[in-house]
């Protein structure tokens, strides 16, 4: 993902495309400078070295150890642990990410109050206003820089969040003094004594546009102005983030964002459509849509008022779903979409809080809801509101969602959400479930591909939208027959073959079976074997020394007549299926 | 709430949800009672997902899972549900009958497995909301108040030898006992899964003649079995893989 060919040395040698786009737009793409914090998921958990996070039985994030171990973004658990005996698992914990990412948002609201959160790890803020002020973009750079490495290297306090589960900390070492200015902190050496944890990192980039510029961030470089289209010629056209059009366009044989940006934008639209024109635009360095001047910005923001004023913060996260469904009925009925909402949030005593998030109306109204309230808990945990709130007489006394950047609909939503339309009726109990559940705790069904059983399906959360990872009518050989296990388990459990000398059953790399199965040993319960058939081996990125995975799967039917699925793999039967 | 909300159709349309036809006769009035919990007694799997399988003939229906993390998504399309209409909670913990009070407001049909024993007293109060909403609650497990409990009786796989063949379906005798109309024993028996992995009678008889066990016999040839001469015998051969392994 992270791949650093596009860094200054590359951009010298590749001049031969990207400087076609810029010359027929009038509207000046915004330079944009964007703070990365490399495995910001891993950051937030805090474990011993070889960690990684995990979401939807996946790796989402790794630390250092355990990525010089082969752990990558997007493995199998399994798979990971085989690789790194000694990784930690943890879950994900989004609350945290926010809370632990508040210092660093707090560094960089001191250069302007304009900063967006893309997401926790990954902020971004205007270069124009605070350039100028600081002194060149160079100098914002650097100084951003340092404040944002000095607010990692403090250690985070404990966590006084009420109803935020503690975060595991490991032996609470005394705050160190902060690193006295580290000039590049991008690659900080360990200087501190040795028991201290290494404070984690932050990157820089600057670019024109968003996009470009967390490509520059993560590649840790300044791209000069008008020549953000060079900078992002070399990367692959994956990076544009449209996976089905990066798949189309490597097939024509344009494999770099630059061949892409090399395209007539008329012949872009004509053959891809407002997808196609959105990428072709990033490509070239320009916005994602062009900046439509409107004679008058309709203010479409809601807002609720507490008077009372509301000590507590879950009832303003009830409001907040109220609140996000009203937006964005206001912004359907106005044919809109929003880049970007922001939370404002307004004490008794005058106190106001505002942050910006992504939206670029691929939110729900719940996935809306669920980010006010990790940035209450976040506030909180910063101790943002806490002299307003606990004192008599304090209180919320304002909640209020605007939207901006507003640009019309295109209909992205439909195309991206192959959902069936649910109707109000679904979608409000949907809700109320979430409310009491989390967010994760009500799924959709979305088809996917793959042999196993487990594989033909995957659960994503009510409101997010979903890219299919591997493609459900694609051929799968060595995919199990049409009858289906009822019964998946949640992780195969381990179980002992024996054949009739009552030794284990083995499968050799020929897929022969050692001998005829006779008993199936599970949970210390013996059951005899009535019918065997297999092995059905699946074989799976053979090509990919990481991802590779050999197994063979057998159907069973014991004792009883019932019917199971047994897998075979590197030597260990387990149960995974079973036919009810 | 949502509870109050009564679906669309009304009382009018509030009968019956429609099963798989295979199904129907071994349920007293040919379909789920709308309103009604059901017991799947031994929460076999196949039975209630065969169960579910109706919500698609509604239109626009919407089923929900809750408490059953380990539900074969793969087997549930089989039998015929409509996983885009699915909603599934995984794990509700001791959120469960709040979940399910909320859900029966919106789909046709819960399929719930409830964590721990359930009182019947919190029983009653969800057969309340059920009656109002006009959801059918399909319980894997036992439930204090079911309208109708099902089992399966006998179950037999058909369709594997001595290392050959492949699984092709599952021979099962449904029993249903209730109350008031259903007061006797009903059985059917019934193909659950068939070698498409959908539900349907038992046409032959003398199939149960030949279970599994007699296959282990080595003179008896697979082909003289009804099912694996069927259309799935050209599946995929596990040992063909093996060799271009």
């Amino acid at each position: 993902m992270s791949s650093t060919s596009g860094t200054s040395g590359a951009r010298g040698t590749n001049s031969t495309s990207g400087t076609s786009g810029t010359t027929e737009d009038a509207d000046r793409t915004p330079r944009v400078l964007v703070v990365w914090c490399p495995d910001w998921p891993v950051v937030a958990v805090t474990g011993d070295d070889p960690v990684a996070v995990t979401e939807g039985g996946r790796i989402l994030a790794c630390s250092a150890g355990a990525r010089a171990a082969g752990v990558r973004q997007g493995q199998r658990l399994k798979l990971a642990q085989r690789l790194c005996p000694a990784l930690e698992l943890r879950d994900r914990d989004p609350e945290a990410e926010t809370r632990r990412f508040e210092p660093v948002v707090a560094a960089v609201e001191a250069f302007t109050p304009r900063v967006e959160v893309i997401r926790p790890g990954l902020c971004a803020i205007p270069v124009k206003g605070p350039g100028r002020y600081f002194g060149g973009e160079e100098a914002l750079a650097a100084k951003v820089g340092t404040a944002v490495a000095e607010a990692l290297a403090r250690r985070p306090v404990p966590d006084a969040v009420p109803g935020a589960e503690p975060v595991p900390e490991p032996a609470p070492t005394p705050t160190p003094t902060p690193t006295p200015t580290a000039p590049e902190p991008a690659a900080e050496p360990p200087t501190a004594p040795a028991p201290a944890p290494e404070p984690p990192t932050a990157h820089v980039g600057v670019a024109d546009g968003l996009f470009a510029a967390v490509l520059a961030a993560r590649a840790g470089v300044l791209v000069p102005q008008g020549r953000t289209a060079e900078f992002l010629a070399p990367y692959p056209v994956g990076a544009l983030g449209d996976e089905a059009l990066a798949e189309l366009l490597g097939r024509l044989g344009l494999p770099t964002v630059g061949a892409f940006a090399a395209l007539p934008p008329e012949a872009v639209a004509d053959r891809f459509g407002p997808v196609g024109t959105v990428a072709h635009r990033l490509a070239r360095g320009l916005q994602p849509r062009p900046l439509v001047p409107r004679d008058q910005e309709p203010d479409l923001a809601v807002e609720q008022r507490f008077d009372p004023p509301e000590p507590l913060a879950e009832p303003l996260v009830f409001v907040a779903r109220t609140l996000a469904e009203r937006l964005h009925q206001r912004l359907a009925g106005a044919g809109l979409t929003c880049r970007r909402v922001a939370v404002e949030v307004v004490c008794a005593d005058g106190r106001a809080a505002s942050r910006l998030w992504r939206h670029e109306g691929r939110l729900s109204a719940t996935a809306l809801a669920e980010r006010v309230r990790w940035q209450l808990q976040a506030w909180q945990g910063a101790g943002t509101f806490a002299a307003s709130v606990s004192g008599e007489g304090g209180g919320f006394t304002l909640l209020r969602l605007a939207p901006d950047g507003l640009s019309p609909d295109q209909g992205r939503q439909l195309a991206l959400w192959g959902q069936a339309v649910a109707d109000d009726r679904v979608e409000r109990a949907v809700a109320r479930v979430q409310a009491v559940l989390g967010h994760a705790g009500l799924r959709r069904i979305e088809p996917s591909g793959g042999r196993g059983p487990g594989e033909q399906a995957v659960k994503v959360p009510w409101g997010e939208p979903y890219e299919a990872a591997a493609p459900a009518d694609a051929p799968w050989p060595g995919r199990l027959p049409d009858v289906w296990p009822a019964v998946v388990l949640r992780d195969p459990a381990p179980v002992r073959v024996l054949d009739g000398a009552g030794l284990p059953v083995t499968v050799d790399g020929r897929a022969g079976v050692s001998a005829r199965p006779v008993l199936v040993v599970f949970q210390g319960r013996e059951e005899r074997v009535e019918g065997w058939t297999g092995p059905w081996p699946a074989v799976e990125y053979w090509w990919d020394q990481a991802l590779a995975r050999r197994r063979a799967r057998f159907q069973v039917v014991v004792g009883g007549g019932r019917a199971l699925l047994l897998t075979v793999e590197g030597g260990a039967w387990y149960l995974e299926a079973g036919y009810d | 709430m949502a509870s109050t909300a009564v679906p669309g159709d009304g009382p009018a349309g509030r009968g019956l949800l429609p099963v798989p036809p295979a199904l129907r006769e071994v349920l007293p009035d040919g379909g789920l009672r709308r309103g009604a919990a059901v017991s799947v007694a031994g929460g076999d799997t196949g039975l209630l997902l065969a169960l579910a399988a109706g919500v698609k003939e509604t239109e626009g229906g919407w089923a929900a899972a809750v408490g059953l993390p380990e539900l074969g998504l793969a087997a549930a399309e089989g039998y015929g549900l409509d996983l885009r209409r699915l909603l599934v909670a995984d794990d509700p913990g001791p959120h469960w009958a709040e979940v399910v009070s909320v859900l029966a407001g919106a789909v046709e049909l819960v399929m719930l497995r409830p964590d721990g024993p359930v009182a019947p007293k919190l029983a009653a109060r969800l057969a309340a909301v059920l009656r109002r909403s006009g959801c059918v609650l399909l319980v894997a497990g036992p439930w204090p108040g079911a309208v109708l409990r099902l089992g399966v009786r006998s179950g037999r796989w058909f369709g594997l030898g001595d290392g050959y063949g492949q699984l092709a379906g599952r021979q099962v005798e449904v029993v249903a006992e209730g109350r008031g109309s259903a007061v006797r024993g009903r059985t059917a028996r019934l193909w659950l899964p068939d070698e498409h992995g959908a539900v349907r009678p038992v046409r032959e008889p003398q199939a149960l003649e030949h279970p599994v066990l007699d296959h282990l016999a080595p003179d008896r040839p697979v082909t003289a079995h009804p099912v694996t001469a069927g259309p799935r015998a050209t599946g995929p051969r596990p040992l063909e893989q093996a060799a271009v392994v």
